[in-house]
């Protein structure tokens, strides 16, 4: 039965939303974050969605395919700004700090956008539940 | 058993249609930020047509039938108002607002159907 499914395309997603949460969620506590060099600088982290076809699940009884996945987690290709602070133990030779590439304002937005996108799926296997019981209850009329 | 065959007519081929179609609408809300991902739907009508065509006839246990449902051309692509910079297909507030549709035509197709079966029930029971 095909509402079956929806209970897996949903849960994919739910688990992809949650990561893109995790990830925004990193961003802004590395917001602050500084480095001695470009190189180690924190970069904000973007997650990649993916639609889940049928042979990736190998079989096509998994029950989420047509889902989302986590295709790859991308660096921010932002550049990374410097800031001359020669009492800071960290700094390179010439005295600079590397800063994060971080928007806190970016990351707020997208950690909103991710919510409401999980709370869109939250409401697609609620549907999916009650239509199930529904139809369950059909052998008592 | 032809009262009951005949009772459910094409009511329950639609509550098969109807759920693979809620099924089809939470991809799409599933796929909202995904790129490149192309909402689609089902063509209720035609599905409903070839849910009532006879299967292809074979006289060979090796024929192709044409029983897959996935294979059938009534899932169609939606044609969006605006795509999304990423190449994205799915709008949102189209898919809630259709998904509460079709919810609410789900439970219809499903009310019509208890109502035949009690229909049924009352008659075999004969009180």
């Amino acid at each position: 039965m095909a509402l079956d499914n929806l209970f897996g395309i949903a849960g994919s997603a739910l688990n992809a939303q949650s990561s893109r949460m995790n990830a925004s969620a990193s961003n802004l506590a590395n917001a602050g974050a500084v480095a001695g060099s470009e190189k180690d600088a924190f970069r904000a982290k973007r997650v990649v969605f993916k639609t889940i076809m049928d042979q990736q699940t190998g079989k096509s009884d998994m029950g989420n395919q047509g889902g989302v996945r986590i295709s790859a987690i991308n660096d921010d290709p932002k550049t990374i700004s410097r800031t001359s602070s020669p009492g800071n133990p960290i700094a390179d030779k010439d005295g600079f700090i590397y800063l994060s590439n971080v928007n806190e304002m970016t990351e707020m937005v997208d950690m909103m956008a991710a919510a409401r996108s999980y709370q869109n799926n939250v409401e697609v296997v609620n549907t999916a539940r009650q239509l199930m019981l529904r139809t369950l209850d059909i052998i008592k009329s | 058993m032809n009262l009951i065959d005949t009772a459910f007519s094409a009511h329950e081929k639609a509550l098969g249609v109807r759920s693979q179609r809620m099924e089809l609408l939470s991809r799409n809300i599933a796929n909202a930020d995904t790129p490149n991902f192309k909402a689609r739907d089902i063509d209720f009508r035609q599905a409903l047509k070839d849910t009532q065509a006879s299967t292809l006839q074979t006289s060979h246990r090796s024929h192709i039938t044409n029983t897959d449902e996935e294979s059938r051309s009534n899932i169609q692509y939606r044609v969006p108002f605006n795509v999304a910079i990423d190449g994205n297909t799915v709008e949102l507030p189209v898919e809630q607002a259709k998904f509460g549709q079709y919810a609410a035509e789900y439970q219809t197709t499903l009310s019509i159907l208890e109502n035949r079966i009690s229909g049924i029930r009352k008659a075999l029971r004969g009180d």
